[in-house]
């Protein structure tokens, strides 16, 4: 009787503390399912919504205009051009930058005493203001009283104009992306490389493999795999999202020969104030940010995790 | 000519001796446990033999030959790791057949995609694929070859292991605590695998433990290696029943050897009534005297052996522990017992504390063992009253 | 596995190498920042300047800059953003790592989302509705649609899934409130993770060049890199001496920073980095 009574209670205290946690809960994540919704989920949803109508900023009245505005993009020669651009970036800087963190990091790794001063100077372009310096190179790359044309005049190499001709110009921006990029992968690459079990290269060693490269083939790529899936996601993340030196260096010139996304969606945007139209570009932008995140963990996610 | 010979094997790390010039030798079929305590060297020693370390100085002789400057991968050594060291992105199979690969294939056929395209691979992988299911078979293990280490139990991954060793057929064995990581049951069990392999593939094997147990009961010969130096190597009946060193006689039987600091004086030893004639010459001093705990007898009437107590009882089943502390001299003794004999034994009470000196064993004063000539003397009856 | 010195050679030497093409643009800015501009113009590639011109470069440097406001504001914004994101995430991530609630689950999925959308995908509305409020050159403006990190989240919810639960039974049966918990268990505990997640949102932020450069248009709330390229508009791109000697002046702040907690900034990344 009493402990029919008894289990009752411990049913409805139970019961009670669970929903006691289920408030605190709610209260402890408030703050931040608001803000998520406001700055996030909203404004997702306003882009999307936005990019279906013709509204300019300091115009009052704006119509739905359905695809219309997306069926432009498709013949837009800027945005064309863009997204080419854009592309031909992210390919050229992320690889680059990609295998040659890797090379650093195991040239590191496998230094003894000079490691923590390598590890700080490759470190230092992430920590320093991409903007100053962009300006720094937008010096060196100068044609004429650059360094880098008067290093190649003295081989005898006449110099291009870098950042000003339109078919070196991407190229000469790529170069800033990947100084800027590879001491950024090392570092992750190298707590990659620590985590790998030292255990594995003396099974290896014994099991025959001689060289270093058939102990990198054996252990050192394989379990890499989770930390290179990431720093390939990260790297074309960032490439995709160049902006900062395009805007310092060059505007997009000469001539649209470096015009990247966010900056055509920039210069339409907050520049000319086509909002419509720049939201079915973001539109885009996002679309192709979501596409290449589930490109590569459906691709090498599974084949990347052992356990 | 032996099948594996170490001679003076030396190695420091940044001042600390780790190994102070060992050198054993190991007979075709054999199987040699090397125990002792953690951080004597024994594994170090293994690392060099496999080559993944080299010695400051001293010489590696496999069937005669010096091996000390062949690369690791060049050596036909194999061996077992204590954690295993499986490749976890292979499978069981996989992981098997690697050493089979780095043999038999050149790095070009070795390449994942092309290497299967070039000529004459086929044949090769054909054969290596064949080596590993019977290797599985010996080792039970065929069920697994899909599977990849993350997905197997302990003692799964310990025949993976034990498998990949084995299938290239090494001219020696080497096993570092491969079963520390198992449960004591599993661990039991797998000894007496290992011991069956053994004498199957007949390869000389070099087991390094710290689990005295272990090394006695698996081994032809074990040898005892104690801060770098070894101390005995011998038969496991020679080593429990006629150690050379105090440390030897410490480090095996369970529950340890009491060793009893005595007098050497005149060449005869003494303690409290027990009086010793050595064999050998010794300095008058201290000197050690040890007797296995069940050599140890107690009387409860207390009219034989020294005036003791018993501090504590540990009922083991099929033995009884009896922790005793002498009055005069304040040593603690601990005594084996068969249950019939502590059946009216209990903690605190007063008993006579047996050493029956035919079993005792005398240490000199850096350890080494004394021979001991005559029973002379002994002024106390070794019969349970 | 002895190391044979030529390897131990070759490695170096590529790794200087390499060092070098990276130190190349500081270099050149520091020297670059000691120039006059005929020896700009004459000898490029002499690092030490003919004419000591430090003083006068940085003298013109700090009159066109505001240093002082730029690096104030950096300072506000960041630490604004910082304190802001990590006050909404580190409850939030608590609350999904140990509470049972039944929006776990839909959390989990928002914040993947979250991590999918930068700044640059909302910044369209968020701007016109700032505009709509008055509100743009300010510090609210700068601050507001960075303090929910999504990415703190994700990171502080790794932090707590592999933290013992004894601890936080322990504090339960001594009587305390969840929220108790947060502040008196949770916080001190969750130190290392707290300075490592500082360090990448100070540097994200700082280098943000984005957000600013929409939201702000008076020099009084430029950020660092926005006091930069008005100093760059300003110059007409010219007097490379100064322009040199202003770069030098506002990375000095990050890179000295990084310098003294070298250490703390690579975990930071890399725990960030690994953890993601």
């Amino acid at each position: 009787m009493s402990s029919v009574a008894l289990a009752g209670n411990v049913a409805s205290a139970a019961a009670r503390r669970a929903r006691s946690e289920d408030r605190t809960a709610w209260l402890l994540a408030a703050p931040a399912i608001v803000l998520l919704l406001l700055f996030v989920l909203l404004p997702v949803a306003a882009v999307i919504f936005l990019g279906f109508t013709d509204f300019e900023l300091g115009y009052g009245k704006f119509r739905f205009v359905g695809f219309e505005n997306y069926a432009h993009l498709l013949n837009d020669r800027t945005f064309r051009r863009s997204l080419w651009n854009t592309s031909v970036y992210t390919a050229v800087v992320a690889p680059v930058s990609i295998v040659l963190g890797l090379g650093v990091a195991l040239l590191i790794e496998g230094e003894g005493r000079a490691r923590g001063f390598f590890r700080t100077v490759y470190f230092l372009p992430v920590a320093s203001l991409i903007v100053a310096m962009a300006t720094v190179w937008q010096y060196i790359f100068h044609p004429t009283i650059g360094p880098l044309n008067a290093l190649l005049s003295l081989v005898g190499v006449p110099g291009p104009n870098w950042l000003g001709a339109s078919n070196t110009v991407l190229y000469s921006l790529s170069i800033i992306g990947i100084w800027q990029s590879v001491g950024f992968n090392m570092v992750l690459f190298l707590a990659g490389l620590t985590a790998i079990p030292r255990e594995l290269y003396a099974a290896a060693h014994v099991d025959g493999a001689k060289s270093a490269l058939d102990r990198f083939f054996l252990v050192t790529w394989p379990m890499l795999g989770p930390t290179t899936l990431f720093v390939v996601t990260i790297s074309i993340t960032n490439a995709v999202k160049v902006f900062e030196t395009v805007k310092m260096l060059t505007d997009g010139g000469p001539n649209k020969a470096s015009e990247v996304l966010l900056f055509t969606i920039y210069q339409e945007g907050f520049v000319y104030l086509r909002v419509g139209y720049a939201s079915a570009m973001t539109v885009v932008f996002l679309a192709i940010l979501v596409v290449l995140m589930l490109l590569q963990y459906r691709v090498l996610d599974r084949r990347v995790h052992y356990t | 000519m032996s099948a594996l010979s170490l001679r003076g094997l030396k190695k420091s790390f940044g001042g600390n001796a780790i190994l102070n010039g060992v050198s054993l030798d190991v007979e075709a079929g054999e199987f040699i446990a090397l125990v002792g305590p953690s951080g004597c060297g024994k594994s170090t020693l293994l690392r060099i033999l496999a080559g993944l370390d080299n010695a400051d100085s001293g010489e590696i002789l496999v069937g005669g030959k010096d091996i000390s400057s062949v690369a690791a991968a060049d050596r036909n050594i194999a061996m077992v790791f204590q954690s295993y060291a499986l490749y976890p992105h292979l499978t069981a199979g996989q992981n098997i057949a690697v050493p089979l690969a780095m043999k038999r294939l050149s790095r070009s056929q070795r390449l994942p995609l092309v290497g299967s395209l070039l000529p004459g691979q086929r044949e090769i992988r054909t054969g290596i694929a064949r080596d590993v299911r019977e290797m599985a078979g010996l080792l039970k293990i065929d069920h697994l070859l899909d599977r990849k280490p993350g997905q197997m139990s302990g003692g799964q991954r310990q025949r993976v292991a034990l498998a990949r060793a084995m299938v290239r057929q090494p001219s020696i064995f080497l096993m570092d605590e491969p079963l520390s990581n198992l449960d004591a049951n599993l661990r039991v069990h797998a000894r007496g695998e290992i011991v069956e392999l053994h004498r199957r593939a007949g390869v000389p094997t070099l087991y390094v433990t710290h689990d005295q147990a272990e090394a006695l009961s698996m081994a032809d010969r074990v040898a005892v290696m104690i801060g770098g130096n070894l101390l005995q190597l011998a038969a496991p009946e020679v080593i429990y029943n006629d150690p050379a060193h105090v440390e030897v006689a410490r480090f095996v039987g369970q529950p340890r050897i009491n060793i009893i600091q005595a007098q050497a004086e005149n060449g005869r030893v003494g303690f409290e009534g027990i009086r010793l004639a050595l064999l050998e010459k010794v300095a008058n001093g201290p000197v050690s005297l040890g007797i296995r705990p069940e050599f140890v007898k107690l009387s409860p009437s207390g009219r034989s052996g020294l005036a003791g107590r018993i501090e504590r009882l540990e009922f083991l089943g099929s033995e009884v522990i009896a922790h005793c502390r002498l009055d005069t001299s304040g040593y603690s003794v601990v005594a084996k017992l068969a249950p019939h004999e502590a059946r009216d034994l209990i903690a605190g009470m007063k008993v006579g504390v047996v050493l029956t000196p035919e079993q005792a064993m005398v240490f000199g004063p850096e350890g080494k063992r004394l021979r001991i000539a005559d029973m002379a003397g002994a002024r106390q009856e070794p019969a349970y009253v | 596995m002895t190391s044979i010195p030529a390897g131990r050679i070759i490695r170096f030497a590529l790794l200087s190498f390499g060092a070098l093409m990276i130190l190349a643009p500081y270099i050149f800015m520091i020297s670059t920042a000691g120039k006059t501009q005929s020896d700009i113009f004459t000898s490029s590639l002499a690092l030490i300047p003919q004419h000591f011109y430090f003083a006068e470069n940085f003298a013109k440097a700090f009159a066109k800059v505001p240093m002082a406001t730029l690096l104030w504001n950096g300072v506000i914004v960041c630490g604004l953003i910082f304190f802001f994101q990590v006050v909404v995430a580190i409850p939030c991530a608590y609350a999904m790592a140990n509470l049972k609630f039944r929006a776990a689950r839909l959390m989990m999925v928002l914040v993947m989302l979250g991590l999918l959308v930068p700044i640059h995908a909302t910044a369209l509305p968020l701007y016109v509705a700032f505009d709509r409020m008055s509100l743009l050159n300010s510090y609210t403006s700068l601050v507001a649609p960075f303090t929910i990190s999504v990415f703190a989240i994700f990171m502080f919810l790794q932090f707590f899934r592999a933290m013992p639960d004894d601890l936080l039974h322990a504090a339960r049966l001594d009587g305390m409130s969840e929220l108790g918990i947060v502040a008196r268990v949770i916080v001190p505990n969750a130190w290392p993770a707290v300075t490592a997640f500082a360090i990448f949102s100070v540097v994200a932020h700082w280098n943000d060049l984005y957000w600013p450069l929409i939201v702000v248009s008076k020099q009084a709330y430029a950020t660092p890199p926005l006091g930069l390229m008005y100093f760059r508009a300003a110059e007409a791109g010219d007097d490379y001496g100064a322009l040199m000697a202003a770069t030098l002046i506002i990375t000095l702040p990050l890179v000295a920073a990084f310098l003294l907690a070298q250490k703390r900034f690579v975990e930071g990344i890399t725990m960030t980095g690994l953890k993601g």
